[in-house]
């Protein structure tokens, strides 16, 4: 960069590719919709005009995993779902980030029974865990903005680091 | 509980079946009857038909366990009407060695999944039923999850997530 | 359906396709508002077969309940319809109440009946706008979401403390009373939030051609078929069955209230909808009312049985401390016996059946949802519309899967 610095007009940038890949990234996150229970409605709430998220450029929710680059896990996943969710998220093209909300995502939840999944990071990485039961959307908009951070810094995703045999 | 008339219900199916209804009650207000599993398709068609009763709304369907007592399981049926505006509760007691029990759906078409999710969750076997599966577990479950002995938090193996 | 299947062989105009495609829809898609899977068999675009199958949220509520006391299950009922939790916790309570023969105090009725109305709003809300969102008329879902988002943050959080799942009720009466400033600022939420949007979504919908084409006509079911099935709710009353638990088996107070059920004619989509709006509006009434005749007095049953002492006695008396302990410990002592108790839920009728064997914790608690048997309607409404039509009749029915699944 030394040579080009300060040599052209003022309207011209110079930066990394990973600078501008990470910004155009983290812009505009598209989350697949895969709102699952009680979670789901404020997950829909951080929507609606008051919380916004539109201003964090993640208001479009896609239908298909192959449109999406976030999942956000809203609800318990039980065993029936668990398939599902694991070939849903195989099915989202890298590079993808997933956030675990709520407490029946993170860890199961109240539920400690025979069909509730005890965590979804059991069957697929997760980035940003969201505590709460249901959290409350501003917790979901300081979580994206976890997640932007992340993309801006560079490190590694956790589908690095997995899996992690327990 | 004040000492009052048996109820209409309760009465006309003592009258109508006589040893069959084993047992009645209107504790905390509900009419409850005890039966016998044989002839529960005939008990249910009489409440529907019947010009005094006509319950044509089938609420619910369920078992319960009673571990430790015989018979063993217990199904639950709640019945009510739109025009008399009362209702009822059949039970009937099946064993754990032969836990069969007819279905009712020729009577009213609505019970059809409460007797599948019977099935699923006690294990209890309704004879005719056209489509009788597993509705809340996945197919490849072990057990019946709501019997007593079940513990809560059982693990099985998680079918379908490969790496 | 069979019958459709031969008539088009015979008459030549079957597709050139000999066997029907079989369509997978779900569980997760944009349509079916968490988790439902429907496998239609298709002919074109006329299904033939609907097989319905859930299950995908299966959280052993009746399980866990087992292996809990009676005010640990409260937490779990409000999970069940999780968009108008309160309702589920005054049935649960009621229910209770009803096996231990605790009659609560007027105030508790009273707010009762205002939260269970203010519940029944938003889950009306949410339903009209998720079916318009399918339908493709976004707008009214924006519409719809802004009092509900003033109903949560000015009403429901600052009297339970949360705004989705409440546990608000307790057995012989309520966590605690009314904030100061409540009455009026419903009362304005009321007048000046609900109202208009109820008009808005209205002034858009109701007379809009496309709308009428798209849903009149649409899933019509006759009230015979739906008595058969099991249903009841906004889906019944729209088929033309004025069946309403409020009027006929009237529960807390509102024979005190002056209101109407409004009746369907045909039973398709666009009668379950005008059903909607116009609860909707009854409910408003209903609030009315309720917040002008709203007495004063104790929230709680003056029983040291079912309420936990005042913190004062807790801490200063050794009576209060215990019996404290006892009732986080052991729970509520309810007397053995069964009971089914049924309110009218946003949905239609919530039923709770419970076996007690004594003791502070239930034998067994059964919930009869009220989507269960519409979603085991769901092939009947179906077979023989169009896959579109499907989508439209789905969201109309109003299936939490929450309540749906346990």
């Amino acid at each position: 960069m030394g040579l080009i610095e300060n040599r052209f007009s003022k309207n011209i940038i110079t930066t990394t590719y990973d600078a501008v890949f990470n910004w155009a990234r983290r812009s505009s996150l598209w989350p697949m919709q895969f709102g699952l229970a009680c979670c789901a409605i404020e997950m829909m709430s951080t929507l609606d005009p008051r919380y916004d998220m539109s201003r964090f450029g993640a208001e479009v929710f896609r239908g298909s995993p192959r449109q999406a680059d976030m999942m956000i896990v809203a609800g318990t996943v039980t065993e029936k779902m668990a398939p599902v969710v694991k070939r849903l998220y195989d099915q989202m093209a890298d590079p993808k980030w997933v956030l675990a909300m709520g407490s029946c995502a993170m860890c199961g939840g109240p539920y400690k029974t025979y069909a509730v999944t005890q965590g979804v990071d059991r069957i697929i990485p997760v980035d940003v865990y969201i505590p709460g039961c249901p959290p409350i959307p501003e917790q979901i908009i300081d979580s994206i903005v976890l997640i932007q951070k992340m993309i801006d810094s560079g490190g590694s995703r956790a589908r690095d680091r997995w899996p992690i045999k327990i | 509980m004040t000492d009052k008339q048996p109820s209409v219900v309760l009465a006309k199916l003592i009258e109508r079946f006589g040893d069959d209804i084993v047992a009645t009650h209107s504790d905390f207000g509900d009419d409850t009857a005890r039966v016998n599993r044989e002839r529960i398709v005939e008990i249910c068609t009489f409440l529907r038909d019947d010009p005094d009763l006509l319950f044509d709304f089938a609420m619910d369907l369920t078992g319960v366990d009673y571990l430790g007592e015989e018979p063993r399981f217990e199904v639950v049926y709640h019945l009510y009407s739109l025009e008399k505006k009362h209702r009822v509760r059949i039970k009937a007691r099946v064993p754990e060695e032969d836990p069969v029990i007819d279905s009712v759906i020729p009577v009213w078409v609505g019970m059809d999944w409460f007797e599948r999710e019977a099935y699923d969750m006690y294990g209890i076997l309704f004879r005719d039923h056209p489509n009788l599966k597993r509705i809340l577990m996945y197919e490849a479950f072990e057990g019946h999850p709501l019997r007593k002995d079940y513990p809560k938090a059982r693990r099985q193996p998680t079918v379908g997530v490969e790496e | 359906m069979a019958e459709i299947e031969a008539y088009q062989r015979e008459a030549g105009t079957l597709d050139m396709q000999a066997e029907p495609m079989i369509l997978n829809i779900g569980p997760s898609h944009p349509a079916t508002h968490a988790t439902l899977r429907l496998i239609a068999e298709l002919d074109g675009e006329t299904i033939l077969k609907l097989t319905p199958e859930f299950g995908y949220l299966h959280r052993c509520f009746e399980k866990e309940s087992e292996n809990a006391t009676w005010t640990q299950v409260i937490p779990y009922t409000d999970r069940l319809n999780y968009v108008s939790s309160l309702m589920n916790n005054v049935g649960y309570a009621m229910a209770v109440e009803k096996l231990c023969g605790v009659e609560v105090t007027e105030r508790c009725q009273y707010i009762r009946v205002l939260i269970c109305e203010l519940s029944r709003i938003i889950d009306h809300m949410v339903c009209i706008g998720t079916n318009m969102v399918d339908i493709g008329a976004l707008t009214n879902f924006w519409y719809f979401w802004k009092p509900r988002e003033e109903v949560y943050r000015h009403l429901i959080e600052p009297l339970t403390g949360i705004r989705l799942t409440t546990a608000y009720t307790r057995i012989g009466g309520l966590m605690w009373d009314l904030p100061d400033g409540w009455v009026e600022k419903c009362r304005d939420i009321c007048r000046d939030v609900i109202v208009p949007a109820i008009a808005d979504v209205n002034a858009l919908l109701t007379k809009n051609r496309i709308f009428i084409e798209r849903t009149m006509g649409v899933g019509a079911i006759d009230p015979k078929e739906a008595i058969a099935r099991g249903f009841t709710g906004p889906c019944l009353r729209a088929a033309g069955v004025p069946l309403d638990l409020r009027k006929d088996e009237t529960y807390l107070v509102y024979d005190r209230f002056d209101f109407d059920v409004p009746i369907g004619e045909e039973g398709d989509t666009c009668d379950r909808y005008m059903v909607r709006m116009e609860e909707m509006r009854q409910s408003l009434r209903i609030i009315d009312q309720a917040l002008d005749q709203l007495p004063e007095g104790p929230v709680n049953v003056d029983d040291p049985r079912f309420i936990l002492p005042a913190k004062k006695d807790v801490y200063e008396t050794i009576e209060g401390l215990m019996n404290h302990f006892k009732h986080v410990m052991d729970g509520v002592q309810v007397p053995a016996g069964e009971v089914y108790s049924a309110t009218e839920a946003a949905n239609g009728e919530l039923g709770y059946y419970i076996v007690s064997k004594g003791g502070g914790g239930p034998y067994k608690i059964k919930v009869r949802p009220p989507c269960f048997p519409l979603f085991q309607g769901m092939p009947h409404l179906c077979e023989g519309g169009m896959i579109a039509d499907l989508i439209a009749v789905l969201g109309s029915v109003n299936i939490i899967a929450g309540e749906l699944d346990r």
